[in-house]
């Protein structure tokens, strides 16, 4: 019990730390890489709380895609975020305004349920909850079975997805240089070199 | 768990999602190999599968109603219907998309391919029994759309149109799928049967949000007023074909998705959705009427054209009865013709490399081609519901059972409308009839002609013999209760 607590404390702090970070960070490379660190400190309070699949999902996609391609970002389109920071003073009383009132709601929220456990209704039908086995487990029962219906048609969306980033953007350059293998393995030394005679002030036609 | 599991789910009533889906696969792959030239192999391709699968659909056993896959998917004789309907919008999309696409110079196997993806995206709609299945399919079919839209890529409207629907497309599924949740979070199921028997006497505040979310994500995805604001601009911008299909197609599973899901879902709490379908009603055809006389370019008066007849169908919604469902699928296998038959005359104002796409270069058409002028003059007359043309009874089943189910005030503002809506309707044939001729266009493709040939039969002879539609629609509205 204590050293969950602690290990809470510890992703809890980290997370924090590195989200104050990512704004307060002057370069934006060190940025995304503490938004990396936010990640997988908040994916580390998933399993604390059980919830191992969706934290195995949030390190491969957050961190694995989502992060990296920012990153990508970042380094290709040299973003001045200097100029981009300019305008920090103006927008403080709205962004403040803003982060206040959720903060409000949050305590509301938290503060109600602190109060009165019962105040939150439960659904009108009945879902089951089972502990024998763990979410990964459980999801892995159903997604190829019961639910194989979605899961193919979410296989149609994703190729509806790539022939459309295709059709939109592939195009047919004239002119571009593409490497054939086959005809470079094939080369020999007579199909590259020519030895001609040069006749003395008359040059070669090349 | 582990038997009930082992046993593979009854895969028969699939048979034409599954056609379509290996289908396509194949062509994607003989268009990969073949690059370039298989571009009229995969659109014949591809009209063979819709054609195959309409047939599949077709010949189901009528009375046939099975769940399956976890009874997430429904087949039953709305969904035939629905989807019979969508085959035949995709089906004429194709034929009419052939000889636009080669002299704009985008034709690629592509575009074949999408249009069958979002076809298997439509009949998921059709058959959804579930919050899941249903916005799987939505968006499979509005992602393909997103990117038809935007296919003709060097031409800056069509990408922004492609852009638009996207933007506004997405703000409308995190609607619907906002309103999704908080129904899932109040009923604790998705499955709409299930839905059912959560929800009786007063359901709450939770539930009401959440349907009123889920109906602004549907109304946004049928067009209906006050969510079409892109309307207009996405039918402007798109490639006339393109427009064609969207004016069609998803429409009618827009629509079948909608029924099936305030029937299917939430048949006790009618008192609560009614009035919101009311209101998207009489703002739609309202819209549809006026704001239309001022439009010069025909693809935005079909637009406007399409949201107010979004409306007139809605009206049979609101009524909440079987017969109410009846009348929106008259309405809607009408509608698909009348559109069709529209898009086939617009596709055909061609002279040499140029299209026209206003209302005067329709001026005179009479005298140069009368028997387009005459399809599109019957057209038109339908669309503005002038007896003894089928758009006229597409108007009266859906005023008939508002009337049936008390809501008298709705039918009369449905009349007043499409009175209103005449008067545009019928400025295109007093261009088309009494102006000065202008130089004549090119003769119609044959994939046009096709369409147009059906269409107007189905238009101008509806009277004749409207026992098979009406008959099924009436089939397809029995299954619901």
């Amino acid at each position: 019990m204590t050293a969950a607590a602690a290990f809470f404390y510890l992703f809890a702090g980290v997370a924090i730390a590195s989200g104050f970070m990512v704004i307060a960070s002057r370069n934006p490379v060190a940025s995304v890489l503490f938004l990396i660190l936010a990640f997988v400190n908040a994916a580390g309070l998933f399993v604390l709380m059980g919830a191992e699949f969706l934290a195995m999902i949030l390190i491969v996609v957050y961190v694995g895609a989502v992060a990296v391609l920012f990153l990508f970002v970042v380094m290709m389109l040299d973003v001045d975020f200097a100029q981009l920071r300019q305008g920090f003073q103006q927008y403080l009383p709205v962004g403040g305004l803003i982060g206040a009132i959720f903060l409000i709601e949050l305590l509301l929220v938290v503060g109600s349920w602190t109060i009165d456990p019962g105040l939150v209704q439960a659904p009108l039908g009945n879902v089951a909850a089972d502990d024998s086995f763990t979410n990964t487990a459980a999801l892995g029962r159903v997604l190829y079975t019961e639910y194989a219906y979605f899961f193919q048609i979410a296989g149609l969306v994703l190729l509806v997805a790539m022939i459309g980033a295709i059709v939109l953007t592939l195009r047919d350059r004239p002119g571009v240089k593409r490497q054939n293998i086959a005809v470079q393995n094939a080369r020999t030394q007579a199909m590259a070199v020519e030895t001609r005679k040069v006749p003395s002030r008359q040059g070669v036609e090349v | 768990m582990t038997a009930a599991h082992s046993v593979l789910p009854t895969l028969a009533p699939l048979l034409p999602e599954l056609i379509l889906s290996v289908g396509v696969l194949v062509l994607i792959l003989y268009g990969a190999f073949r690059g370039e030239r298989s571009v009229e192999g995969v659109n014949v391709g591809a009209l063979l599968l819709l054609v195959l699968a309409f047939f599949v659909v077709v010949t189901q056993p009528a009375g046939m109603k099975v769940t399956t896959l976890s009874g997430a998917f429904i087949s039953d004789a709305f969904s035939r219907v629905m989807k019979g309907l969508v085959l035949l919008g995709s089906a004429a999309t194709i034929l009419l998309s052939r000889d636009y696409f080669q002299r704009e110079r985008i034709d690629r196997f592509e575009f074949p391919v999408l249009i069958l993806l979002c076809t298997i995206g439509m009949m998921v709609m059709a058959s959804a029994n579930d919050l899941i299945a249903l916005y799987l399919g939505l968006e499979l079919q509005s992602l393909a759309a997103y990117v038809i839209a935007a296919f003709h890529r060097d031409d800056l409207k069509s990408t922004e149109a492609g852009l638009k629907y996207f933007v506004l497309g997405a703000l409308s599924s995190g609607m619907l799928l906002y309103g999704a949740s908080l129904v899932y979070g109040f009923t604790g199921t998705v499955s709409f049967p299930g839905i059912v028997s959560a929800l009786h006497g007063d359901p709450g505040f939770g539930i009401v949000l959440g349907i009123v979310f889920v109906a602004a994500g549907v109304a946004f995805k049928m067009s209906a007023v006050p969510f079409h604001m892109w309307t207009p601009d996405v039918y402007e911008g798109s490639p006339t074909p393109v427009t064609a299909f969207f004016a069609s197609a998803p429409k009618m599973a827009a629509v079948a998705m909608t029924v099936r899901l305030f029937i299917g879902a939430f048949p006790d709490v009618t008192a609560i959705w009614q009035q919101i379908i009311i209101f998207i009603a009489i703002a739609s055809m309202a819209l549809g009427s006026f704001a239309a006389i001022g439009q010069r370019n025909i693809k935005r008066l079909m637009a406007y054209s399409s949201i107010g007849n979004i409306g007139y169908a809605l009206i049979g919604l609101a009524a909440g009865s079987e017969e109410g469902v009846r009348g929106v699928v008259i309405y809607m296998i009408i509608y698909l013709a009348m559109t069709l038959g529209a898009f086939a005359v617009i596709l055909s104002l061609r002279r040499r490399n140029e299209m026209f796409e206003t209302i005067d270069d329709l001026s005179g058409l009479s005298r140069t081609h009368p028997v387009l002028a005459f399809c599109l003059a019957a057209m038109m007359f339908s669309l503005a519901g002038i007896p003894p043309l089928a758009g006229f009874f597409a108007k009266f089943y859906v005023f008939a059972a508002a009337i049936k189910a008390g809501l008298v005030a709705l039918a009369v503002i449905g009349v007043v409308t499409s009175v209103v809506g005449a008067y545009y309707y019928l400025r295109i044939v007093k261009v088309m009839y009494f102006d000065e001729a202008r130089a004549p266009y090119e003769a119609m493709a044959p994939g046009l002609r096709i369409v147009l040939a059906i269409s107007s039969v189905v238009v101008i002879l509806f009277w004749l013999l409207p026992a098979p539609l009406v008959g099924a629609a009436g089939a397809a509205a029995k299954s619901l209760f």
